[in-house]
């Protein structure tokens, strides 16, 4: 009842942000509020969440911040508003924020039918099955009449109806809309699977099983999960900031430039790509409207792709993510920028 | 003839005695309740064993076996056996105050207590009902004061960084401010002799009966500013207030009605046949007494409007229950989410009992009030 709910306030917000497209670009309406109003996730640790001191952190709380340093030179003029699965691209489509960066797998569907643009994913993950080691599966083929607990409107429950069909067996759906409670249920033994993205099924196996050893991560990775920022998609000048800040993070780790070292290296470096990248020679970016040294202030204020990863997802913090598909693909990542 | 007493009655009253001694005390209580027959005192036996176990258990995991501060993201607390209260600790910032910006959060906490102070020296009812309606204007200005700012040198906070107590508290005085006047409005129009006032009174009932608060939530702020000229922009805050004033009126005007109609007729025709006008009947005779009829349905309703507040989370704000998932979700602390929804239980559990309470208090007021006048 609630996901159809979810559906038609969907589609409400569609209909309406057809009629409702404003005259003012995207980049007037931020410039006339004085900051980027983002939704984010606000319950996903790593990602988007307020420490004990009420402060934002996470990788979609700094792309966001990299966004308010490139529009304002001022990683600080960002508003939050916290969303769920139902409500972050309707709360984009109306109008009520600017850029929706809430862990939103881009999908063929989301893309296409609902207004808005996915644009440059600054993670990529895929979905993961984990069982009681107890249990005895060793792979997915072996779950027939399990139950899986699954999170309403995620990709996780697409994932679940593409494994049935797949490997032609019965899963039993245990429908619980929070991820916590999914991880209660699951370590109570309510149901026989938690189906996840990768990286939040170790972080959740290492931070809230009883004892991680009796639980394993089947070895299948089922779908693929890149998640960035996205935008309404009637306004190709905002989607271009978001997408050029967004390889500005990435480049920036590429060219070796950190938050510590930038302005050294926008003194010396010869590196023709360094010198555009921070504005020292003719960076090409003027039809973005934003000021020359934008990209500096990216790097300066909020650090590269690499230090962002670290602080909130990788080693700096207790996720402690590899970086996996996440590296740069001179490291065998997917983490590639357009040359400037 | 000999002498006969002048009374039969005996020429003093006796000295008290003492009640038999099976009729009170700890002893009589037990043979009366608990040990009647055997059987019932086997029962008593088995229960109480295992009412004193589970106290006991829990007693062990809340006190004493229980953590109340750790340091270094709650180490103490991984090879802790009882509760641990140090999530508490480390968290209450966020749960109470959400994500106000941490060095004004004095400014919350100052709106906390002057509305259980004002709320305390309302519930004595020392004071006159005017001062008592007056003082909480008063609070309810402060409190708009004080979280947002902008005078007095305190600095701007915007409506999006609102969060936690104080903003349930709001929401709540809001909406009973709001709510209480349009529903007796609403269950008046009901009952009104003009069709046009009648049916909208009826169709604004039954429409809002008809959404869930939910829905109604979230097209006040999501979508209703489509519908509206870009020029008028109204704060999300205050759109969705509205649709709690709205839905809370919606509910409680149904209660009204039921206080209206349970009034015999004869008051009325009594107050007309004194010559009152309809809004003073209605004011001086109908109301006060239709309102103490339904004092314990309306708390009902209060009470559930101070619970709603939580759904002030699909705006985006962190409301108290929000604000505690979000800090549950901490990979250190994750594991606590027991001791974290426990503590918001026991605030929403003291305050919805205190007016609980004072609903209960107004109610034997009322009693008294009537049989004094009867």
């Amino acid at each position: 009842m609630r996901r159809h709910l979810a559906t038609g306030l969907v589609a409400l917000g569609t209909l309406a942000a057809m009629y409702g497209a404003a005259g003012a670009t995207t980049l007037e309406t931020v410039k006339k509020n004085g900051v980027v109003t983002c939704a984010v996730n606000g319950s996903r640790p790593g990602f988007s969440s307020v420490d004990s001191k009420g402060e934002w952190n996470g990788v979609d709380v700094d792309t966001c911040r990299a966004l308010a340093a490139a529009i304002f030179g001022d990683a600080t003029k960002v508003k939050f508003l916290k969303t769920n699965n139902q409500t972050r691209l309707t709360a984009l489509q109306t109008g009520e924020v600017d850029v929706t960066v809430a862990n939103t797998t881009w999908t063929r569907a989301r893309d296409t039918d609902l207004g808005v643009d996915f644009v440059a994913p600054t993670f990529y993950d895929g979905q993961g099955l984990m069982v009681p080691k107890a249990l005895g599966v060793k792979s997915a083929k072996d779950l027939d009449g399990a139950s899986v607990c699954v999170r309403p409107g995620s990709t996780s429950e697409r994932v679940v109806a593409d494994i049935q069909t797949k490997f032609n067996i019965t899963l039993k759906l245990v429908v619980i809309d929070d991820q916590k409670e999914i991880n209660t249920a699951f370590f109570g033994g309510r149901c026989d699977v938690a189906v996840q993205s990768s990286s939040g099924l170790s972080s959740t196996r290492a931070a809230v099983a009883p004892n991680p050893d009796d639980y394993v991560i089947l070895p299948e990775l089922f779908g693929k999960d890149p998640m960035g920022p996205v935008v309404r998609q009637d306004d190709a000048q905002w989607r271009d900031i978001v997408q050029w800040t967004v390889f500005t993070l990435f480049q920036a780790e590429e060219s070796g430039i950190t938050s510590t070292n930038v302005d050294e290296m926008k003194a010396i470096s010869t590196d023709p790509t360094v010198r555009r990248l921070l504005g020292v020679e003719e960076a090409g970016s003027k039809g973005l409207g934003l000021d020359p040294a934008w990209a500096y202030n990216v790097v300066k204020q909020v650090g590269n792709y690499g230090e962002v990863f670290e602080r909130n997802v990788g080693k700096g913090s207790p996720l402690k993510l590899e970086r996996g598909l996440n590296a740069q693909y001179t490291e065998g990542g997917l983490i590639y920028a357009p040359p400037l | 003839m000999g002498t006969l007493p002048r009374s039969f009655a005996r020429p003093a009253s006796s000295p008290p005695r003492r009640p038999p001694a099976d009729a009170r005390g700890v002893r009589a209580f037990a043979q009366a309740h608990l040990f009647q027959s055997p059987l019932a005192g086997l029962f008593t036996f088995l229960l109480g064993a295992v009412v004193i176990v589970a106290l006991w258990h829990i007693l062990r995991w809340s006190v004493v076996d229980a953590v109340w501060y750790a340091p270094d993201n709650g180490a103490a607390c991984r090879t802790a056996t009882g509760a641990c209260w140090a999530v508490i600790v480390e968290k209450y910032r966020v749960i109470l105050f959400g994500a106000y910006p941490y060095d004004q959060q004095w400014r919350g906490g100052l709106i906390v207590a002057i509305w259980l102070a004002w709320g305390a020296v309302s519930a004595t009812r020392l004071l006159g009902v005017g001062t008592r309606l007056t003082g909480w204007a008063l609070v309810f200005a402060a409190s708009i004061l004080l979280l947002g700012g902008g005078v007095a040198g305190l600095e701007r906070v915007g409506t999006d960084l609102w969060g936690g107590l104080p903003l349930t508290f709001i929401i709540f005085g809001g909406t009973i401010a709001g709510g209480l006047p349009l529903a007796i409005l609403l269950a008046i129009g009901r009952r009104s002799e003009l069709p046009v006032v009648r049916l909208l009174c009826v169709a604004t009932i039954e429409g809002v009966r008809g959404i869930p608060l939910l829905a109604l939530l979230f097209f006040a702020a999501l979508i209703l500013p489509l519908f509206l000229p870009p020029q008028l922009t109204v704060d999300k805050l205050i759109r969705a207030e509205i649709g709690m004033i709205i839905f809370f009126a919606a509910y409680a005007a149904e209660v009204v009605r039921g206080g209206l109609q349970a009034m015999p007729e004869g008051q009325d025709e009594a107050a007309k046949a004194l010559g009152l006008g309809y809004w003073l009947r209605m004011r001086k005779i109908i109301l006060p007494q239709a309102l103490a009829i339904v004092v314990p349905a309306l708390f009902n309703d209060i009470i559930r409007a101070f619970k709603n507040t939580t759904f002030f989370s699909i705006l985006g704000l962190f409301d108290v229950l929000g604000a505690t998932k979000a800090a549950l979700q901490d990979p250190n602390w994750v594991r606590y989410g027991t001791e974290g929804y426990l503590f918001v239980f026991l605030l929403y559990f003291i305050i919805c009992s205190a007016m609980s309470l004072y609903g209960g208090s107004i109610e034997r007021d009322n009693q008294r009030r009537v049989r004094r006048a009867t």
